[in-house]
């Protein structure tokens, strides 16, 4: 963990991201922001018939912590299954930034966790729905 | 005989001492550079030691006891007020409104005067530079009494376009709602051309004082304006007090907003009677020890002067513009220092302005990041946010230095060429 917040790391994920642009027919896709900066992101992913996470796409703008953060998302999620998605928790997504975030930072950090956390739900309610008898 | 005449210079050093605050360096060990009193402004040692004064001494419910306490901290209370009516040159102490801040006293005239005297049809003249708080409670009105907002227009530097004024002060026109100064364009409007502007078509004027009234000069009557708000802790006073400043005719056509204790005359089972100026406004227990506090701060402005003051901190903003605009991939919006009061807002390509500020911070100097309440502004910007520097008179030329060094310091962090 690096006190530095604005490591390597962060600034080469910010500056170079990691499949920044859009999905050609995504699964699933989400935005959100976080009103106070204006951080904005959006994840689009495409998931394959063994609910594996083939390719994960973001795009936004804000500062670096969350674009960068979007950045390492993308990378870290493809894949994985659905499954392993839903027990990856914040504490993992800080983690993978390696850098020591303030309280009012981690907004940043985990604006494009919290969209993925979002689209889970989303998938799993939807196969529920398509599972029910007719 | 001729006598030479010369100001005494506004000794900065000095009036640092009187900010506790000032002196005292950050958890990194940094001096503090503060540049954000935009948002809040520090408090001299004269406003802290009257807070506590209040506590220790005085402290009771006006407008009630009989006894010495009571007598002692409604004297001190009305005696603040009258330093209110004084400062911003009202006729009557009777106009002057305690509030919780700016924001409520625009929310009351938006209810007590517009639930009253709003028709469907009716119009309020606003503009994209207005802090939500002179925004929202409009828009709020309107869509309860069929009204509408109109815009004027700003010029491409951010000023209102007067050459456009025609086409939306109208007859239909009610009120025009206007800031004196804008939070983050730093843009002075004229509210002299204004206020006689809305005359003409019969409309009231509502100023909001937030930033000039700690900066600039202010006289209700002359232009006469019909509402003036502002709050106590950006005027170097304590935060949960702002005034409502009201012409007398205009506060008694209006019906109450908040009803309960003080504002009565007489209660009966199922109608009342209302009590009469300030106190028909003022339900509920005051803020009490923070409108004395802000007699103490209006006092402390005094003896600085306000011409004093302005000088120098238009001296600070000239100084900021000039070394700003000089960095590189700095981009300062608003209009050119001669239309500005001592806001400078600006972004840095590459940079955006929530990690601008935290670098700052690093180096001690604390600005704001972000829209500042002002989202249709930046999308008339075309930005999300902007990083704001705001001066007050205690900030010194070596801080406008020290803010633009740490920028550059943040475009070396950023690796910006």
């Amino acid at each position: 963990m690096s006190d530095d917040v604005y490591d390597d790391h962060i600034l080469d994920h910010y500056e170079s991201p990691y499949h920044r642009g859009h999905a050609e027919h995504p699964t699933i896709a989400h935005e959100d922001e976080n009103p106070l900066c204006g951080d904005q992101v959006r994840l689009e992913l495409v998931v394959d018939e063994n609910e594996r996470v083939k390719e994960a796409w973001f795009d936004g703008h804000g500062c670096a912590i969350s674009q960068a953060a979007a950045s390492i998302l993308t990378e870290e999620i493809e894949g994985k299954t659905l499954a392993e998605l839903k027990n990856f928790q914040a504490p993992q997504m800080l983690e993978l930034l390696r850098v020591r975030l303030t309280a009012a930072r981690q907004k940043c950090g985990l604006l494009s966790f919290k969209i993925l956390k979002t689209m889970i739900y989303t998938l799993e309610e939807r196969k529920g729905a398509g599972s029910k008898p007719a | 005989m001729t006598a030479t005449l010369t100001e005494p210079r506004f000794d900065v050093e000095r009036v640092r001492r009187d900010f506790p605050i000032l002196g005292k360096p950050l958890p990194n060990g940094m001096p503090l550079v503060y540049l954000d009193n935009g948002a809040t402004a520090q408090k001299p040692q004269k406003v802290i030691d009257k807070l506590s004064e209040c506590a220790e001494n005085y402290n009771a419910n006006v407008h009630r006891g009989i006894h010495s306490l009571g007598d002692r901290v409604t004297v001190e209370l009305e005696a603040a007020r009258e330093k209110v009516r004084a400062y911003i040159g009202a006729a009557e102490a009777e106009e002057i409104i305690f509030t919780s801040g700016t924001t409520m006293s625009i929310n009351l005239v938006a209810n007590a005067w517009g639930r009253k005297f709003l028709q469907p049809g009716d119009e309020l003249l606003v503009n994209e530079m207005e802090h939500h708080a002179n925004l929202v409670p409009w828009q709020q009105i309107a869509r309860e009494r069929g009204a509408r907002l109109r815009f004027i227009p700003l010029t491409a530097d951010g000023r209102l376009d007067l050459s456009a004024l025609d086409e939306v002060l109208t007859d239909r026109t009610k009120l025009v709602a206007v800031t004196a100064l804008s939070n983050v364009l730093g843009t002075i409007n004229p509210i002299g051309e204004l206020a006689a502007r809305a005359k003409t078509r019969g409309a009231l004027i509502l100023v909001d004082g937030a930033q000039s009234v700690p900066h600039l000069a202010t006289n209700v009557t002359a232009p006469a304006i019909d509402f003036l708000a502002f709050s106590g802790h950006k005027l170097y006073g304590p935060t949960g007090i702002g005034v409502l400043y009201g012409k007398r005719a205009v506060l008694e056509s209006m019906d109450p907003f908040l009803c309960g204790g003080n504002m009565i005359r007489r209660v009966r089972k199922e109608s009342s009677d209302f009590a009469e100026l300030p106190a028909k406004f003022e339900a509920g227990t005051l803020p009490i020890a923070e409108a004395i506090g802000l007699g103490a701060a209006i006092d402390y402005v005094q003896s600085l002067g306000l011409a004093a003051i302005g000088a120098h901190e238009h001296e600070l903003t000239q100084r900021a513009y000039r070394q700003l605009s000089q960095i590189k991939d700095l981009k300062i919006v608003g209009p050119g220092v001669e239309h500005r009061g001592s806001i400078i807002s600006f972004t840095v390509e590459g940079v955006h302005p929530h990690d601008m500020a935290e670098l700052l911070d690093r180096r001690g100097v604390a600005v704001r990041a972000g829209h500042h309440c002002t989202m249709p502004l930046h999308e008339w910007l075309k930005v999300t946010a902007t990083t704001r520097a705001s001066f007050a008179f205690y900030n010194t030329p070596g801080e406008v230095d020290a803010l633009c060094e740490a920028i550059e310091y943040a475009r070396q962090v950023f690796r910006r060429k």
